[in-house]
């Protein structure tokens, strides 16, 4: 990793992600459609190339619109929010698991540590994508779903990264002379040890956050994800596959560029780059 | 070790140039035409066996190599096959004659003993989770008069019982005695009338038949048929454009006006059996999906009221929704039943798009304000079905009704469905008679005789299950066909349910060929022609 | 290495018990397939009829003992919408699925192996741009990444097809479609689309460690003897390198076949990803279970074998008394 130089302008590295999400959270008013009020879509103006006037009003479709006739610009703007929110819930709660257990089976050790590690292990030995499948068959669609099965993909990274930290925290003088002094463990933990894992798991946290949207989009195009009426990012995309071919490109392809815009914006605000993303 | 990876690299390299050459090859590769008909599926089969899941693609496929007592024509009326006449001795006893002069695929001739023995295989198929057993079942004896005459008893005076015997095809009993599902599938047991023979079952790929040299009906142009399963519809067009295959089934609609435009091709194309319609909750007071305006449960449920149920129909804008939503590919429905199927009322007008009444009519029921809905509906089963449900939502907003959308799954949907999970669910149904529609749909459920048994909303009407019992008892084709029509008026007149359109099938093919189309949207390789 | 052997081999068994109890379990929850499939005009008893012969009816725990039972004698049940062993079903299709993950594997390798090796010997912007291209790779979804390709090479040029699989040629009963040129303008979209992600982890991962090889003892004492620098790079740090990159690679397997389910499902491959997709769509459980018991006796194989190539290329790693 020392070898490969960071990028030349470290302060302007955050600058897309920012405007990206900062364009997610002003979508009301940058909108100039509410794309889940109904009653503002019209079926007559279904997909339109980019640059179409509405039929009926003074709205012109930026970028195109969809087979319901949705401002595409908008749709994106709003699946970014959800995209967004969905990635940060299933990380944040995949370290709100994953952290504490991770903690717990450092200090505790022993069998309870040997049970929380086998079953981050056997988690990590399966692809997440097939035990995200299988989870969201059972559970149903829904966001709130995806959000689940995320965390329950995710917590086992969380974990591990914090043990590891945390051993060798474990292992340092000052903890054993806070043991002799008889201090609560719990306050051990959380005053000395936590803070020291916190570095690691920053820099893991975002990489987490960018594979979590990416597999909320791929389970949506694969039909188990966002409702229809309110899509994603990668519902939007799977739904203008099937006018792909009949050169529609518009409806799948502005999704897409915006979804990838976010996860390279992670990458490269973070400087990571993607290097342990294994 | 040294060398290793430097010979490693100069392989790698070499492979490379190897792999380009290949690569422009084929980037160049003609297209080669065999002398056979290739047709590309749009469903799996998944097995052979005639007798095993009662699923179309299988039942299509049986067809090239099975024939059934009776038939049906492109337009679902039903016509001779292997029986070539029959009458009703009495109101529960039928007598068929077979035709003398059919032969199965292996030279031996069709006798009464083949049929019998067919009749009562699909009780023997124990792991079935879509058995045939519902359509033999009426039939309590089976009589054996000589080679070729038949007598079928059954219960109490059975209307259907001819269209339910289009769904069972004639084995060879000498072949099919004590064998398994999957000698069918190898071939070993497959040994049927129909006009191809079985050659190669590739699952999930493709299935080679040649011409069945004994056929008793008219000789088929073609010497071989490939069928390719393509399920994925960019593939099943890129194999047609291609030139791979010579037919499709079930082209992409978004891609129709391309293939129109080209004169490569011909598309053919007719409504197809398939209603689609909105099934309402008639029975609970407080049904699952509908909400006050601030998202509450309400307590009462305002698809009771026969005005609410006018209100969501007249709020429909049918025409654009089979247009712009469905690209064309549907037309606006009336009825529980295709045009042209027993039951199917021409004088019914699909109800007009008229929101300013469907506003006045739910403030007359006391909703002037609307409420909450979320219709429910799978993704992928029917023609554009997500996209259908969205513009119904669009629709239902446009007169006050807060309108959410859940498609799911089919697999998770129609359990939920029949488990009645929803207060509106979108549900499409083919079929070739009215009355066995009813039944099932609206007629009062009773799970002991079969009867609304996707009658999940509990619609009950005495007069419409007095009009379906006398038309299903009913033997003589055109009162029963006056007692189904009477039936379906009444369910419909009270809206039962929602009827929204009638699917458009569409085949593609290359322009030098024919194909008539089905309305039971079957690809029949034998019916396919050269120009 | 014995114990070692049979530690992994216990491990194993259990990983595969475990997800066989998790998807009978998480299955069962689902739904009815005979819903799905029973004819409308089925009525009651027919419907019970179909529960009780699909072995339905019984407790949970009950049809999870039968079912294991079988299973230790090779038999994962008959698939309910097929009719026909789950097992042979997976075993059809696996060789179109091992075919294209084989395939995209090949080309990530030869793309991501050179050009790790060029970018780890330079400095400066064109060590970036490959640096940026593969930060591109990593980032695009691969269903994404699969449309593209579509878009460009099926829709806008019409070069190659946008889906489906060629002609196939037998070979000891296995049908394949890489001896056909047909089997493979079929297969280059798919392919190419499953071996983005690696190629970009493999680009990455060369670089670093040629950079960073380069600056080593031995490839500077191989310098200083006056090689030249293309052997330095393939005599001396390409060596080096090919541990990582094996373990990697045997590690990304898992994925690939996993993100194989998505492009089969893109392309319409007949492969197993496709199959399991279409099983989830029935609730066809046999056919579920069996594949990711199938895929998952594929990856604790793999793994074994990427610890024990490890070992014999690197005889320090004693992996029977490595420790956390």
């Amino acid at each position: 990793m020392a070898s490969i130089k960071p990028l030349a302008w470290p302060r302007i590295a955050w600058l897309p992600l920012a405007a990206l999400v900062f364009a997610a959270l002003i979508a009301p008013w940058l909108a100039p459609q509410n794309p889940y009020d109904l009653v503002t879509l019209d079926l007559l103006d279904a997909r339109l190339p980019p640059g179409s006037h509405a039929g009926t009003g003074t709205l012109t479709y930026l970028l195109g619109s969809d087979e319901q006739g949705r401002d595409m610009l908008s749709a994106i703007l709003y699946g970014l929010r959800i995209s967004l929110v969905v990635g940060l819930a299933g990380s944040g709660g995949g370290a709100l698991l994953g952290v504490p257990l991770g903690l717990i089976a450092a200090q505790v050790g022993g069998r309870i540590d040997g049970l929380i590690m086998r079953i981050a292990d056997l988690q990590l030995s399966f692809p997440a994508l097939l035990l995200a499948l299988v989870l969201l068959a059972l559970l149903g669609p829904g966001l709130g779903k995806v959000v689940l099965a995320l965390i329950a993909v995710q917590w086992a990274y969380f974990a591990r990264s914090t043990r590891a930290t945390a051993l060798v925290e474990l292992g340092k003088d000052y903890i054993t002379a806070a043991r002799g002094l008889g201090l609560n463990p719990l306050r051990i933990s959380l005053r000395h040890i936590l803070p020291n894992c916190l570095p690691p798991l920053l820099t893991l946290l975002p990489l987490q956050i960018a594979a979590a949207i990416n597999l909320e989009a791929t389970l949506s195009f694969l039909g188990l994800g966002a409702p229809v009426t309110e899509p994603s990012l990668g519902l939007l995309m799977a739904n203008g596959f099937q006018y792909l071919l009949a050169g529609q490109y518009w409806i799948s392809i502005y999704p897409g560029i915006a979804l990838l815009g976010t996860i390279m914006g992670i990458h490269i605000a973070t400087g990571r780059r993607g290097a342990e993303y294994t | 070790m040294a060398m290793m990876p430097a010979k490693f690299l100069r392989t790698a390299f070499n492979t490379l140039a190897v792999l380009s050459f290949v690569l422009l090859s084929v980037l160049h590769a003609g297209q080669v035409r065999a002398a056979t008909l290739v047709i590309g599926l749009a469903a799996d089969v998944s097995s052979l066996d005639p007798h095993f899941l009662n699923v179309a693609s299988n039942v299509a496929m049986s067809s090239h190599f099975f024939d059934t007592l009776v038939t049906t024509d492109a337009d679902g009326k039903l016509i001779p096959a292997l029986a070539e006449s029959w009458r009703t001795l009495s109101p529960t006893v039928w007598e068929f004659k077979l035709r003398k002069d059919v032969k199965f695929q292996d030279g031996s001739p069709l006798t009464a003993d083949d049929v019998v023995f067919s009749l009562e295989r699909p009780a023997t198929i124990l792991n079935s989770p879509g058995p045939f057993t519902p359509y033999v079942k009426q039939i309590v004896s089976r009589q054996i008069m000589d080679a070729h005459t038949l007598r079928l008893t059954t219960a109490q005076p059975y209307g259907p019982l001819l269209l339910d015997l289009s769904s069972i095809f004639i084995v060879s009993k000498k072949a099919a005695q004590g064998k398994t599902t999957e000698d069918f599938n190898t071939g070993r047991a497959l040994i049927g009338t129909g006009p191809f023979r079985f050659v190669k079952f590739q699952r999930g790929e493709r299935i080679e038949a040649v011409r069945n040299e004994y056929y008793w009906g008219p000789r088929p142009v073609w010497d071989k048929v490939t069928f390719r399963i393509l399920t994925a519809e960019p593939a099943r067009l890129a194999a047609l454009l291609s030139g791979q295959v010579d037919l499709i089934e079930g082209a992409p609609p978004a891609d129709l006006p391309r293939l129109r435009k080209d004169a490569r091709f011909r598309l053919e194309q007719r409504p197809s059996w398939r209603t689609l319609f909105l099934q309402l909750d008639h029975a609970r007071d407080a049904s699952p999906d509908i909400t006050d305006n601030n998202g509450k449960p309400l307590g009462r449920n305002p698809l009771k009221d026969l005005r609410v149920r006018r209100a969501l129909s007249k709020a429909i804008q049918r025409q654009a929704l089979t247009e712009r939503t469905l690209e064309g590919l549907g037309i606006p429905a009336a009825n529980l039943v295709a045009p042209g199927i027993l039951g199917h009322n021409d004088n019914l007008r699909p109800e007009a798009y008229d929101p300013e009444g469907a506003r006045r009519l739910l403030a007359e029921a006391g909703w002037p304000n609307g409420f909450g809905l979320t219709l429910h509906g799978p993704n992928n089963r029917y023609i554009n079905d997500d996209q259908i449900l969205q513009t119904i939502a669009q629709f239902f907003s446009r007169i006050g009704i807060k309108t959410r959308v859940e498609t799911l799954p089919l697999s998770v949907y129609f359990g939920r469905l029949r488990n009645a999970d929803f207060s509106i669910g979108l549900l499409g149904w083919g079929s070739l008679a009215g009355d066995v529609a009813a039944k099932t749909l609206v007629g009062t459920p009773d799970p002991a005789i079969g009867w609304g048994s996707w009658n999940w909303g509990r619609y009950s009407n005495p007069r419409v299950d007095g009009l379906i019992r006398d038309a299903l008892a009913t033997t003589d084709p055109s009162r029963r066909r006056r007692l189904a029509q009477a039936a379906d008026t009444a369910a419909l007149e009270d809206l039962a349910m929602i009827p929204l359109h009638h699917e458009i099938a569409t085949w593609a093919m290359r322009r030098n060929l024919r194909y008539p189309p089905r309305i039971d949207e079957f690809t029949f390789a034998w019916q396919v022609r050269p120009e | 290495m014995t114990t070692f052997l049979l530690r992994r081999l216990g491990h194993g068994l259990f990983v595969l018990l475990a997800m066989a109890l998790l998807v009978f379990i998480a299955v069962y929850a689902i739904g009815n397939p005979v819903d799905l499939l029973v004819d409308p005009q089925a009525d009651a008893a027919d419907r019970a009829r179909a529960i009780h012969a699909l072995g339905l009816d019984q407790s949970l725990p009950r049809q999870f003992v039968a079912y294991l039972g079988h299973a230790l004698r090779g038999d994962l049940g008959n698939s309910f919408v097929y009719g026909t062993p789950a097992l042979s079903l997976i075993m059809e299709r696996l060789p179109a699925t091992l075919e294209l993950a084989g395939t995209a594997l090949f080309v990530a390798i030869l793309a991501g192996l050179p050009l790790g090796l060029w970018a780890g010997t330079r400095q400066g912007p064109i060590r970036q741009i490959i640096d940026g291209l593969s930060l591109l790779g990593f980032s695009l979804p691969t269903f994404w990444s699969g449309l593209l390709l579509i878009l460009i090479f099926a829709v806008t040029l019409g070069w190659l097809p946008p889906g489906g699989r060629g002609e196939t040629h037998v070979l000891y009963g296995i049908s394949l479609s890489i001896f056909t040129p047909d089997g493979w303008r079929h297969l280059i979209l798919p392919a190419s689309t499953l071996a983005l992600f690696n190629t970009a982890l493999l680009v990455r991962l060369v670089t670093r460690g040629t950079a960073d090889g380069l600056t080593q003892e031995y490839a500077r004492y191989a310098k200083a003897r006056g090689l030249p620098p293309g052997q330095v790079l393939t005599g001396h740090v390409l060596p080096n390198i090919l541990i990582p990159v094996i373990t990697v690679l045997g590690l990304e397997f898992g994925s690939t076949i996993a993100f194989a389910v998505v492009t089969e499902t893109l392309f319409g491959w007949p492969g197993m990803g496709k199959l399991l997709i279409d099983a989830i769509g029935t609730l066809d459980r046999p056919v579920i279970v069996a594949y990711l018991l199938v895929t998952t006796t594929l990856f604790v194989t793999i793994n074994l074998g990427v610890d024990l190539l490890y070992m014999i290329l690197d005889p320090r790693v004693r992996l029977g008394n490595s420790h956390g």
